[in-house]
């Protein structure tokens, strides 16, 4: 177990998110972390990435305290695609790509041939290399979100966190981004990510994590743990499960309230 | 494993490795360049350099510009080495190293305010440091005096508005504007009281030093400048990448390895101690700090902070700007900041024409 957090207290500043909390992220698994708004998914992400200080409890990454690990060692095992990110004004995505280096450089040796290699890989990777020279910020919506995925991709990190990758991006570009996380995890790499959209997490993910107020109330394999009674308790939704028609994985359908009516006017 | 989807079709992770960007290695030394930016900070140093000769030739005395470089080496007549070595060079260098620091301060906060309006001349540095100067005027202080008060009114003024801005244990880039520009609105209006309250010579005293001036300057203000930049010079390079990842959002920078706080903390040092050396030294010169990064980016068609691009911008602007000062109206000397003001309201203008933002 490579990633893992035990008996974790969350907060932003005196708002407890969670409290004794503990999770373990499988290796070479592909987790998505789901559960209602303001449950505590992204929180779990950010801390489990170092951005957030746990008030109790540990996260372990290679069997050692993460908070003991220089910063740097740490963004060369494990990256992440933060939710909150800033386009500088007239950055490349190229400029961007080569960005996501930063913990393999350094003062006296800021690029090298193991750098230009990685860049062009990570934007190979992401099908962004004939968009090497433009302005990020003359992007689409989907190309912007592959760029940064790219810059994480250079980072060459084993394990790859995303807090929620595919918000605001049109369905065709969500499938674009999750296509593209499979693929790298299909190669190996060990890929959390909190996602809102059940039917696409229960496709994708290999280990399914459903949070609700601060806990976890299942995790496991989609296929053996999505059911109408864990989706009632984590989304308060009344639903039926059926199989995807294309991946036979887990679907949900929820109850329509209007259902008596339609019925009755097509009938 | 029953739950793992095989949707994708390509797989993309063919190295079609075409792109590679420029970048000298010596030993195990290598940087990265983007040819575009050595073009442009040579040009910028070679006109920064024409420029000082020039304003070191020509005045009341012309020196031919031979006799400027002999009398640079000290071997020329004793009139011309008065007036390039006692006179003028001390002017010119204490302009140069002035507009770099005030380059550089503009790029540091720009950079980590993530806003161009960030500027010292902004968020209200430039005015505490005023303050600190005029107290100093008012009460008969000598130019070390003055010196050393608006140096304290800076680091006073840049701790007031980090304490006021700082909420959950970070500084967030628009909350330190917003605070920022309050603050220099109190100070300014500070600034006109205390002026009301002194007396007519104190008033006119500190109303000259209050639009940046490099009138008199000698070794004295021109060493203590440069010895500053000796510092920080090297503290600003080791601080640029960083805040080069700082530029993409505090989760970006610390999630490849960047140690955000500590950082931030290091580059307001820096900036903060540039500001208040280069106003120390010849007042504050408005508009440098802001425009210079902005020009600097711009030219060097880079994304984010360019720090050497910035210094050499401002050395340049503060250059071209006092032998402007001094020349345009001849014999009427205008106090360098007049300059400044005038050029970088129309560049702010052109700025606000040109981006509809």
């Amino acid at each position: 177990m490579r990633l893992s957090g035990a008996g974790l207290t969350l907060a932003y500043d005196n708002r407890l998110v969670a409290s004794d909390l503990s999770v373990e992220i499988p290796d070479g698994s592909f987790t998505v972390i789901i559960g209602p708004n303001a449950c505590g998914k992204s929180t779990l992400l950010r801390a489990l990435a170092r951005m957030l200080k746990p008030k109790a409890g540990t996260v372990h990454l290679d069997g050692q305290l993460i908070t003991s690990l220089p910063t740097k060692e740490v963004a060369r095992r494990l990256g992440l695609l933060p939710q909150s990110a800033v386009v500088p004004d007239g950055i490349t995505v190229a400029d961007l790509v080569g960005r996501g280096r930063y913990p393999h450089q350094r003062l006296m040796r800021q690029w090298s041939s193991a750098d230009a290699a990685a860049v062009a890989s990570a934007m190979a990777a992401t099908d962004v290399t004939d968009l090497a020279e433009r302005r990020v910020d003359e992007l689409s919506g989907g190309q912007r979100q592959r760029a940064w995925l790219a810059m994480a991709l250079a980072q060459e990190t084993p394990i790859l966190l995303l807090d929620e990758p595919t918000t605001f991006l049109d369905i065709s570009h969500q499938i674009e981004v999750l296509d593209l996380c499979a693929d790298l995890h299909e190669e190996g790499r060990t890929l959390v990510a909190v996602l809102h959209d059940l039917n696409q997490a229960c496709r994708y993910a290999t280990h399914l994590i459903a949070m609700r107020d601060g806990r976890i109330v299942a995790e496991g394999d989609p296929m053996e743990i999505v059911t109408p009674g864990l989706v009632e308790e984590v989304f308060e939704v009344r639903c039926e499960v059926i199989p995807d028609p294309q991946t036979g994985t887990p679907m949900i359908v929820p109850e329509a309230r209007t259902r008596a009516r339609a019925t009755a006017r097509f009938s | 494993m029953s739950g793992s989807p095989k949707t994708s079709t390509a797989s993309p992770a063919g190295e079609r490795a075409a792109w590679n960007p420029p970048s000298l290695g010596l030993g195990p030394w290598s940087v990265r360049l983007a040819p575009r930016t050595v073009l442009v900070v040579t040009a910028l140093a070679a006109l920064t350099f024409c420029a000082a000769i020039v304003a070191i030739s020509v005045g009341e005395f012309n020196v031919p510009i031979g006799d400027v470089m002999t009398a640079v080496f000290g071997q020329s007549t004793p009139v011309a080495e008065l007036i390039v070595n006692k006179l003028r060079a001390p002017r010119v260098v204490t302009g140069i190293a002035v507009g770099a620091a005030f380059g550089l301060s503009g790029a540091i906060f720009q950079s980590l305010t993530r806003n161009p309006l960030g500027s010292p001349d902004f968020i209200g540095f430039t005015s505490g440091a005023a303050t600190g100067g005029i107290v100093a005027v008012i009460f008969g202080g000598t130019a070390w005096q003055i010196a050393g008060g608006s140096m304290l009114g800076c680091i006073a003024c840049a701790v007031a508005i980090y304490v006021l801005s700082a909420r959950g244990g970070g500084v967030q880039g628009y909350r330190l504007v917003l605070v920022g520009i309050g603050t220099s609105a109190l100070l300014v209006a500070a600034n006109n009281y205390l002026l009301t309250r002194a007396n007519l010579w104190e008033s006119a005293s500190a109303a000259a030093w209050l639009t940046g001036s490099l009138g008199g300057r000698t070794w004295e203000h021109a060493l203590p400048m440069l010895a500053t930049l000796a510092v920080l010079i090297p503290a600003c390079a080791a601080l640029s990448r960083p805040m080069r990842m700082m530029e993409l959002g505090d989760d970006s920078a610390r999630a490849v390895g960047v140690r955000v706080e500590p950082v931030r903390g290091a580059a307001i040092a820096a900036g903060v101690l540039l500001c208040g050396a280069a106003t120390a030294t010849a007042g504050p010169i408005v508009f440098v700090a802001l425009a210079a990064p902005q020009l600097a980016r711009r030219l060097t068609g880079s994304a984010g902070v360019v720090l050497t691009a910035s210094a050499l911008t401002g050395a340049l602007l503060v250059t071209l700007s006092d032998l402007a000062a001094q020349r345009l109206l001849d014999p009427v000397q205008l106090p360098v900041g007049v300059m400044t003001g005038a050029l970088g309201g129309l560049y702010l203008l052109y700025l606000l024409r040109k981006d509809p933002r």
